[in-house]
């Protein structure tokens, strides 16, 4: 198989709203991930585009339709969706092209643009649900998370105010973020705990934002790299992905086990047989602040129902032993659902290459991990990079 | 992000400027409708529904009484065999308290709304469903409940034949 390395990466705003099409803004992300890489389009062997349904931005065949921003016409060009999950799974599959020899050099392009349903993203999100068994309860989105997290905190005894904690360090850490939605230095505990109960256990600041944004990385051979002489570059040492069962109903929502399946492949790759001591930061997905938590224990960074405590005790801050979301993650910078890729593939490189500027984790790191979730809490997608 | 870049691309718009047309804009209002076949295991679950019933499919190779019933099991990855009923009685696995429509629109009186696995199918098999004659303040995860059922003849084949699971009452179990 051939080493594959990231060598570049891009993304624009992260915004309630913003003008610019979901084309414009692919070709924002992919011009800033090509020239980051000191590469052009014709360099490029092969594209993949990751988005969401196609009900967000009202136009079908989303992959199409985003094909000239992302640079793909008259090339190899795939959509992947994944669900949430394809915020890391579309790298995942941008790797397979390039590991398998198919391709020197891969681009992948992630856009969500959400403002464009009307009054809220929220009444396509309903259209997940089972049409005979759920939707005539007429589910809500959030209800979902509020069902695992309840699960969550129950089956451990978790209390809300260190699931808080992660909204408080992701917004605080999302200061750095020139792209960022909803930083905040100020945020405290209190304020997430005051904030309007949405359907409890979520309250308003426990959730990340629907947004308008769009990433993209390169992903290039090791041969490619060393012509080319490029310096910066991290490398992809293990890929794995997992969904569950569709019988929502009938698993126990306390424990993501297809998260840690991912996680497994990802690390007899990376030939991590430790990973709270061979990890030196993660990224999970933190749509939600327990999600992060889960997610934590789902990669077997923290043992089942440990993860409020490492974070109570702030081994997950930037400076902390095992920073998490350094980024600022979903609830800082935004959740533009698969153009979150910045944060969770894109931030990785950054680090790893030592250009994430202000967010730079202080000590030296050597090895991360990227984690996505999504359809009806049911799908990983995991990526680990080393320097 | 990287010291080098210097321009983050992306021009950020308020709602008013869509809502109050200071915007180029364009608007599209799709109107499709949907007409679902249930399928086999489905159908013969909403009759039964109807009739005031759950009924699950039962696989000979695992044992496992599945619900939501379906014909092939996806552990054995083999055929279901036999229909049988379960009781409508279950426990409750998890809930929220949603002061959240399906829209997104805010609501006073919240929904209780979660799992509740029944007794009779394997362990932890269940429905999402919501719950009634309980408070906010009274509802727990592991709290025993019934299935409060409509009048036969309001019932439609539908999950909502089963207006809400409530409290066990004294006697019920």
């Amino acid at each position: 198989m051939t080493k594959v390395g990231v060598i570049g990466a891009g993304m624009t705003l992260f915004r309630r709203r913003l003008q610019e099409t979901g084309k414009e803004l692919c070709f924002e992300a992919t011009k800033m991930a090509l020239d980051s890489a000191g590469i052009t389009r014709g360099d490029v062997d092969m594209v993949v585009c990751g988005t969401a349904p196609d009900a967000f931005d009202g136009v079908a065949m989303k992959g199409e339709y985003l094909l000239d921003g992302s640079g793909g016409f008259r090339k190899p060009y795939t959509r992947v969706f994944t669900g949430g999950g394809t915020g890391v799974f579309s790298t995942i599959a941008g790797w397979w092209h390039v590991a398998s020899g198919l391709a020197d050099v891969a681009l992948v392009v992630n856009e969500e643009k959400m403002s464009s349903c009307q009054p809220h993203p929220q009444s396509v999100f309903a259209n997940i649900w089972d049409p005979i068994l759920d939707r005539p309860l007429k589910p809500n989105l959030v209800w979902i998370f509020a069902m695992e997290m309840n699960r969550y905190m129950s089956v451990y005894g978790v209390k809300k105010e260190d699931i808080a904690r992660v909204a408080v360090k992701n917004k605080r850490n999302a200061v750095g973020h020139p792209c960022a939605q909803l930083a905040d230095p100020n945020i405290t505990v209190d304020d997430v705990l005051n904030s309007e109960v949405m359907a409890w256990p979520v309250q308003r600041l426990d959730i990340s934002p629907p947004s308008d944004g769009a990433s993209a990385v390169v992903l290039a051979s090791e041969d490619f790299i060393r012509k080319r002489r490029i310096k910066d570059r991290a490398w992809v040492s293990g890929v794995g992905w997992c969904i569950d069962s569709t019988m929502w109903t009938d698993r126990d929502l306390v424990f993501p086990e297809y998260v840690a399946r991912a996680a497994k492949h990802a690390y007899k790759m990376a030939k991590i047989d430790d990973p709270r001591r061979q990890i030196d930061f993660a990224e999970p997905y933190d749509p939600f602040d327990y999600k992060e938590l889960h997610h934590l224990e789902g990669l077997l960074l923290a043992d089942k129902g440990e993860a409020p405590v490492l974070t109570r005790e702030g081994v997950t801050e930037r400076d902390g032993k095992m920073p998490v979301c350094p980024s600022g993650g979903l609830l800082g910078v935004g959740n533009p659902i698969a153009a979150t890729m910045g944060m969770k593939i894109g931030e990785l490189f950054w680090q790893l290459t030592g250009q994430a500027g202000k967010r730079q984790i202080p000590h030296e790191v050597h090895t991360g991990v990227s984690q996505a979730w999504g359809d009806l809490m049911q799908y990983g997608s995991v990526v680990v990079m080393s320097a | 992000m990287t010291a080098r870049i210097s321009r983050w691309p992306g021009i950020e718009l308020r709602a008013a400027d869509l809502y109050d047309g200071k915007v180029t804009q364009t608007r599209f209002h799709p109107d499709a409708k949907y007409a679902w076949s249930a399928g086999e295991a489905m159908s013969r679950f909403l009759q039964e529904l109807q009739n005031g019933r759950f009924i699950a499919r039962t696989c000979h190779k695992c044992e496992r009484i599945l619900f939501p019933p379906r014909m092939f099991c996806e552990e054995c990855f083999r055929p279901t065999d036999e229909w049988t009923y379960i009781h409508d009685t279950g426990t409750i696995e998890t809930f929220s308290v949603s002061y959240l429509d399906t829209d997104a629109k805010r609501i006073a009186e919240p929904i209780l709304v979660g799992v509740v696995s029944l007794d009779g199918a394997s362990p932890r098999m269940g429905m999402m469903h919501y719950f009634g004659e309980m408070t906010k303040d009274d509802i727990r995860i592991g709290m025993r409940v019934k299935a409060e059922w409509k009048p036969a003849a309001e019932r439609r084949g539908s999950v909502l034949d089963v207006r809400y699971f409530r409290p066990l009452r004294e006697g019920e179990r």
